[in-house]
């Protein structure tokens, strides 16, 4: 985070996805989908920005952004994984993966790992029930999991990755 | 012939994609292309491809990967009929055992194409109904009995009726396509195999209702519903039925699509407009109802996907037609997507009336490894858990009603003996109070406070008394709360307290889990009589537990044990067994 802080973010995309929109108070939720997908997240900094531009207030701001599961307050890692907690995964075992990527990551939900190459956090349904027990990593599903499985899957795409960074 | 491959999101990630690609190298040159198609709701066996012959029969082959789709592919063209990865009879009766009305073009026609729907007889219940009034599309509806799938059941032409009554100087159609319920993706499937259905019934809804604009509240998570019906908004508007003066009718239509952004409670109708609104979806008292006073205050009718997939249907075939099927306070069919541990899990369509037996062994071939069936938990968080000996209820509106549960959206997932009833009310008691919008006491402090009893009790610390509670705070939240998410949220407490009480009573009393699933209350213990002393498990444990001598027999140590399953996993011999109870203290 100190990092961040050091190096000022640009707010030019922000600027252009608010030109985008006329009527930013009403169509809030789709202004805070374009900004989390120029940003990767909601940079506080951002937010006030908007404030500033707009004259919505930064609580409102705020307000909706803290109210839905998908807005991110915190840069996501590279890969992002969503495991499901839906109904049928749960029934097949959606806790045991949740474990397993808790433990291969060794960070709780919700944080990124320290090399920015992963997140993670649990979601309540992502529709594919006959796979159960799914999660998904930047959009791909992945089914039928067990504990070896993910932690196979993860290692991969730390293998992928090795290079890099 | 053609090749039909579904292309959904499940297949998808069943690996379809590897499939076409191999598909496509081996039809390229015959002459034949592969068309992709939505689900077609046999997900028990996907990656899934639908072959039709000359003569028009169908041969479906599943469980596909890039390697058998070339070979029967390949076979297919030199005049074979391949025998591998065939679906037998026996497992297309999960197909042949429905009644497919809101899915009648799922699998089968390209949900890319607009041609592909008019050719299915698309878009012309809208043309006639465009040359008729408003009024004659209600009656139609009304006629038909339809009730709105997306939980609550009340009844399509009223909601119409009263939107068409309301006086504004602009009004709306809202389709509800924020799928929220654990376990249900039946609108999912509509909208990625058939979006051009629910288009078709929103509009004849702006018909009905004299509205201009028809909104989409869609998931975010569903990005292939969005892109399908992107495509499927932009080919209306080149085909000149979307605009102004529709076909010259003096109608005049367009739609927009907003992303959801993750919150269960935006399916209840007043929230969800609060957050179309660009605000926290939370839901406001009513009335005044939403035919009333809806989006930006305008008269706005509400439903969702499924109900409007089934409109251009009941308008094409007559309401009476619809009417036909189901039961006398049930009309129609209804879309259960099944999940669990079913045979063969997917999109069920059925006439109402059937009974959950017929649904869950008849279609879904019944329990995978022949196990006992123990519940069937039915309309997702706010519905309730129903045991074994309810099977022969019917499904219908009242029917489901009277046991405690709803139909809610129409999830279905089957639980066999290694369930336990208490896990499932704590799994659904901390999505709720994590959903809970936060706005009313009852549905905040309360679900989180049942929530945490049933914490309690699974990790083995009930208490007497605590039965009690859960009774007397879930009825309050019942009869109490906000809105209709709140007042349903204690279903699956209420429902598993009625209907299995010894459970509860097995945790609290005897710190027991009958289905040895609560991890606190379960512990492993090695068989002395199987076990040979190979030494695997003392090596995979991760606390060091297990102790013996090599060849001897091994021993865990019951201190130490942290329940993880890691020894039970590994040992070849099955010699590591689960207990809870008296004897595991």
């Amino acid at each position: 985070m100190a990092l961040q802080r050091n190096k000022p973010l640009d707010l030019a995309p922000a600027d252009e996805v608010l030109s985008r929109h006329p009527d930013p108070a009403d169509s809030l939720i789709a202004v805070l989908q374009e900004l989390q997908e120029a940003y990767g997240y909601l940079p506080e900094d951002v937010l006030l920005h908007v404030s500033h531009q707009t004259g919505i207030p930064a609580a409102q701001l705020s307000g909706v952004a803290t109210f839905y599961a998908q807005f991110r307050l915190q840069p996501p890692g590279k890969y992002q994984i969503m495991v499901c907690m839906g109904t049928a995964c749960h029934v097949n075992g959606g806790q045991t993966v949740a474990d397993a990527v808790e433990a291969a990551l060794g960070v709780p939900e919700g944080k990124t790992t320290p090399d920015g190459l992963f997140s993670w956090e649990k979601v309540a349904c992502l529709g594919c029930c006959s796979l159960s027990p799914v999660m998904m990593i930047n959009g791909q599903a992945y089914g039928k999991l067990t504990d070896e499985k993910v932690e196979r899957i993860l290692e991969e795409l730390r293998r992928t990755d090795g290079g890099e960074g | 012939m053609r090749f039909l491959l579904g292309y959904g999101s499940c297949g998808i990630a069943a690996g379809a994609a590897a499939v076409a690609e191999a598909l496509e190298t081996a039809l390229a040159g015959s002459g034949h292309a592969l068309e992709k198609v939505g689900c077609n709701g046999l997900c028990f066996a996907e990656p899934l491809m639908q072959y039709i012959d000359d003569e028009g029969r169908d041969h479906y082959y599943g469980r596909l990967d890039a390697r058998s789709a070339a070979s029967v592919a390949a076979r297919l063209l030199a005049g074979e009929v391949p025998e591998e990865n065939l679906l037998s009879e026996e497992e297309l009766s999960f197909l042949t055992g429905q009644t497919r009305i809101a899915l009648r073009h799922c699998g089968l026609i390209d949900p890319e194409s607009l041609a592909a729907y008019e050719g299915a007889g698309g878009y012309r219940a809208l043309r006639a109904a465009l040359s008729g009034t408003g009024a004659q599309v209600i009656e139609q509806i009304r006629i038909s009995g339809l009730r709105g799938r997306g939980g609550a059941g009340f009844p399509t032409w009223r909601k119409w009726q009263a939107a068409s009554e309301a006086k504004g100087e602009k009004k709306y159609v809202v389709c509800n396509a924020d799928e929220g319920d654990p376990g249900a993706f039946m609108d999912r499937s509509v909208l990625e195999g058939d979006p051009h259905s629910v288009l078709e019934g929103m509009m004849l809804c702006g018909f009905a209702i004299g509205a201009c604009e028809g909104l989409i509240y869609v998931r975010a998570e569903y990005p292939l519903a969005v892109r399908r019906l992107r495509i499927a908004i932009e080919q209306l508007r080149a085909a000149g039925l979307l605009g102004e003066n529709i076909l010259g009718s003096g109608f005049s239509f367009d739609f927009r699509m907003m992303m959801g952004a993750g919150a269960f409670v935006c399916g209840e109708g007043t929230a969800l407009l609060a957050s179309l609104e660009g605000g926290r979806g939370m839901p406001r008292p009513k009335p005044p109802f939403p035919a009333q006073s809806g989006y930006h205050r305008y008269p706005t009718n509400i439903n969702n996907v499924e109900t409007f997939a089934n409109v251009p249907w009941i308008l094409e075939n007559g309401g009476a037609a619809f009417a036909a099927m189901g039961t006398a306070d049930s009309k129609g069919t209804k879309v259960f997507a099944m999940a669990g541990k079913v045979k063969r899990g997917g999109l069920v369509e059925v006439p109402m009336g059937l009974t959950l037996r017929q649904i869950v062994f008849d279609i879904c071939g019944g329990i995978r490894d022949d196990r006992p069936i123990k519940a069937v938990q039915i309309g997702g968080p706010s519905g309730g858990c129903l045991p074994a000996s309810l099977l022969d209820t019917p499904i219908d509106y009242a029917s489901i009603g009277a046991t405690g549960a709803i139909m809610g959206s129409g999830g279905l997932v089957v639980m066999d003996d290694t369930a336990c009833m208490v896990d499932m009310a704590r799994f659904f008691m901390e999505f709720t109070s994590k959903e809970s919008c936060g706005k009313c006491t009852p549905c905040r402090v309360g679900t989180t406070r049942m929530k945490e009893i049933l914490d309690r009790i699974c990790e083995g610390k009930g208490e007497p008394g605590d039965m009690e509670r859960l009774q007397g705070l879930g009825e309050s939240i019942r009869d109490s709360a906000l809105c209709g998410l709140g007042n349903s949220a204690p279903n699956p407490v209420l429902t598993t307290l009625r209907y299995f009480p010894e459970e509860y009573r097995a945790h609290i009393q005897e710190k027991r889990c009958p289905a040895l699933s609560c991890a606190a209350l379960r512990k492993y213990r090695i068989d002395a009589a199987k076990c040979v002393g190979c030494s695997l498990c003392s090596r995979k444990c991760p606390t060091q537990a297990i102790s013996g001598q090599i060849k001897r027999t091994y021993h865990i140590d019951p201190a130490k044990c942290v329940a993880c399953g890691a020894c039970r996993k590994a040992c070849r011999f099955g010699a590591v067994e689960l207990y809870s109870g008296e004897a595991a203290q």
